[in-house]
């Protein structure tokens, strides 16, 4: 079948007419130049099309706690946020650490159908710490998992750590850390500053972030092996990647959308709505991140979507699950602290979003350009449009966005994988 | 005064006046015959208390009844934390039994700013201490001591030196007496082991010092801060000797004190450890007085957050 998606603007420069077929683009021309016998017609209104968007860092929740997600509804949100392709952490009942697991996630996703899914692997058994995963099973596997975190859990010893790097050399993987050390962070509930002195809520320090990631760049400098960021939250964590950065040091990081936009304040409500791991930060460290994803020291925005059952949010402070949605508020918040004020421009939307998370994860056919031959993995946005967070017009099953009741600007309106509309005018297909 | 008691900043200079001058009426009408005021008849006051707390609990038990309400008394230790009912629940279900105020006690900080603005009960909360957070209703019976042995009484303590000592990282109860204290005009001075203060606390409106036989120098009143046993084990200090000789509170440092300096501890104390026996049983020590103050304080608190009529009506009807 063949498809075109008329007046677009690939980057938001000139505007074309795409017509795709059999997943891979196959003509780009001038806007209302395209013959119209395509199968399908798409009207794109002259809006702004980008390669689709992939999320490093996504909890899918399945296996074990379909309650509060499962493959289906997670994958469903990240088509309606702009995603073409997630990577599913491996912090699920079991674990995903074996060929087994991640196989089955990647099957589940391959069956939904709405985005490309990657499994990440556990870099040790059970995310325990002790012993390493059979992590050349895994990328042996269908799932060809190049992507190793024990996300949620620090790789704190350092040994392990050293000797996980070099091991997926072997295969092209690379770990991504959760930089956390886990002794400063006994008990942690929010950032430790002024303000959780204030609230009695015990602090987790910048350090214990910063220490982390200084010890693993030089490890992986020492070694010879590439290693990623998680997550990173602190203008202490951007100012040692980028030192390492300049010094060849081969690393990569990611920072959240709720870093980027929302600070500590939030934990003044109590409510466990804001709590997340990483703690929200100083409106410093938002500025921080801003810079380091603006100058390219930090390397994509990645959700760490981490959907949470109602009754694990609505509790005390103390009893709250870390984490928060973030599959489709991720480029509203994007557009709203980088492009609109001039911070990124489309191509590197499209760089930090696409390009770059898709190198990181070693996938082929994703964060392409858009250009003739290349996969048809494509997301329209309407920079213009406003629209109000709403958890029941969402398909995920869990309600905890940090956005709730906010109004948010710029939207995805269409979104195509392998050419196949998943979305279409913001609803799916 | 606001709608809820949750932390000592939510009392204005002349809210808490207020409430000790109205902790004070009633000390003197409860003094004379009539133990029991007819205030709050036919209101049902619900004590919640998600962590042991005897002395606490018996107290704003005590001075609900004075004021004839009705008290029911949850103990519900172990809540959500362990997995049992949850915080939202069991407020649940008191809002079902119709309770005007909850008075909360809890394990976590902000679990009563939680109760009091999650929609889940339409009733007054009193915090009565949450986590490491605040004890604003200890504030207000420390303030009251305080005015009763510095001020004659009456007004507010400006200029008066306060000296807070001990666990202040984890203290909620240093926390409501900076707050509330600041508010009345006196000056504040914590001091601990670096260790034992949060980060931040230069920011607080008090000043900080490591040195306890300076900060008492002719200060007009020190209190001890209960040191928790599990901090030992934690690396806040290397024996609980040498916190004793840096920080515990002896005689020959509470003789640090001005003329007529007391001695402040809000219970339990560790005798022995942060404060010496001659010391809390001597003749500057005014700690059962607190407990005294404490029912008086906290029916001034109900009186006011319930919304009673005019006390001297009252009091001569």
């Amino acid at each position: 079948m063949t498809l075109t998606l008329r007046n677009v603007r690939p980057y938001g420069e000139d505007a074309v007419d795409i017509t795709v077929s059999d997943g891979r683009i196959t003509d780009l021309a001038p806007a209302g130049s395209a013959s119209g016998s395509a199968d399908q017609v798409i009207d794109g209104r002259g809006l702004v099309v980008l390669p689709g968007f992939v999320d490093l860092h996504t909890h899918l929740r399945e296996p074990g706690r379909e309650d509060a997600e499962t493959i289906a509804s997670g994958t469903a949100a990240a088509a309606l946020g702009g995603f073409t392709a997630v990577h599913a952490m491996a912090n699920t009942t079991p674990v995903a650490d074996t060929a087994g697991v991640v196989e089955q996630v990647w099957r589940r996703g391959v069956e939904a159908g709405y985005c490309d899914v990657h499994p990440v692997g556990a870099v040790t058994v059970g995310l325990k710490g002790e012993h390493l995963a059979e992590l050349g099973a895994m990328a042996d596997s269908a799932a060809r998992v190049r992507v190793f975190s024990d996300d949620g859990v620090c790789v704190s010893d350092p040994v392990l750590m050293r000797r996980a790097l070099e091991y997926v050399k072997a295969f092209d993987g690379v770990i991504a850390q959760h930089a956390q050390d886990p002794r400063l962070t006994e008990g942690a509930q929010m950032n430790e500053s002024a303000l959780s002195g204030v609230l009695g809520l015990r602090g987790w320090p910048p350090v214990a972030e910063e220490a982390i990631i200084a010890r693993d760049l030089l490890l992986a400098q020492h070694v010879g092996s590439r290693v990623h960021i998680c997550h990173l939250s602190t203008r202490g964590s951007v100012a040692i990647v980028r030192w390492a950065k300049e010094r060849g040091v081969d690393v990569t990081a990611e920072v959240t959308p709720h870093h980027l936009i929302l600070t500590e304040e939030l934990a003044r409500t109590y409510d466990p709505r804001y709590k997340v791991n990483p703690p929200l930060r100083t409106a410093d460290d938002v500025e921080a991140v801003r810079e380091g994803l603006a100058d390219g020291t930090i390397d994509a925005v990645a959700t760490d979507h981490a959907p949470h059952s109602r009754e694990d949010k609505d509790c005390e402070w103390a009893a709250g699950a870390f984490g928060m949605l973030g599959l489709e508020t991720a480029f509203p918040v994007v557009m709203e602290t980088m492009v609109t004020p001039g911070r990124l421009g489309w191509r590197d939307v499209a760089d930090r979003m696409s390009v770059r998370p898709a190198r990181i994860g070693r996938l082929d056919n994703q964060g392409r350009p858009i250009a003739v031959g290349e996969p048809a993995h494509l997301v329209v946005v309407d920079p213009d449009a406003v629209w109000d967070v709403d958890p029941a017009r969402s398909p995920s099953r869990s309600a905890n966005t940090p956005f709730l009741g906010r109004q948010m600007s710029g939207a995805v309106v269409h979104t195509l994988l392998r050419g196949r509309p998943t979305v279409i005018e913001g609803a799916l297909t | 005064m606001r709608s809820h008691l949750l932390s000592a900043s939510d009392l204005s200079r002349e809210d808490a006046i207020a409430v000790l001058d109205t902790a004070a009426e009633l000390a003197r009408v409860t003094d004379r015959a009539v133990k029991k005021l007819p205030t709050l008849r036919g209101r049902t006051v619900v004590n919640l208390f998600f962590e042991d707390s005897t002395r606490t609990r018996i107290s704003f038990e005590a001075a609900a009844k004075r004021l004839s309400a009705d008290v029911i008394t949850f103990s519900a230790k172990g809540s959500s934390v362990s997995k049992g009912e949850s915080l939202k629940d069991t407020a649940l279900t008191l809002e079902a039994m119709g309770a005007d105020a909850v008075i909360v006690r809890h394990g976590a900080s902000g679990a009563p700013h939680r109760l009091a603005h999650s929609g889940w009960i339409d009733g007054v909360v009193i915090n009565a201490g949450d986590g490491t957070h605040e004890h604003p209703t200890q504030a207000l019976l420390d303030a009251y001591t305080l005015r009763h042995h510095l001020a004659g009484g009456e007004g507010a303590l400006d200029g008066r030196r306060v000296v807070i000592v001990g666990d202040v990282l984890h203290s909620r109860v240093a926390r409501s007496n900076v707050l509330l204290l600041r508010t009345l005009g006196a000056h504040v001075t914590v001091v601990a082991p670096p260790t034992l203060l949060p980060v931040g606390v230069e920011t607080w409106p008090c000043a900080v010092s490591y040195d306890l036989d300076a900060a008492l120098a002719g200060a007009d009143a020190v209190m001890m801060l209960r040191v928790q046993a599990e901090r030992m084990n934690a690396a806040y200090f290397p024996s609980t000797n040498e916190y004793s000789r840096r920080y515990g509170l002896d005689v020959r440092r509470a003789d640090l004190l001005a003329d007529g300096g007391i001695v402040m501890h809000p219970g339990p104390m560790n005798r022995g450890m942060e404060i010496s026996a001659e010391v809390a049983d001597g003749p500057r020590s005014v700690i059962v007085e607190q407990v005294t103050n404490g029912v008086h304080v906290r029916m001034a608190v109900l009186y006011r957050l319930l919304g009673a009529a005019d006390l001297t009506e009252e009091a001569s009807a």
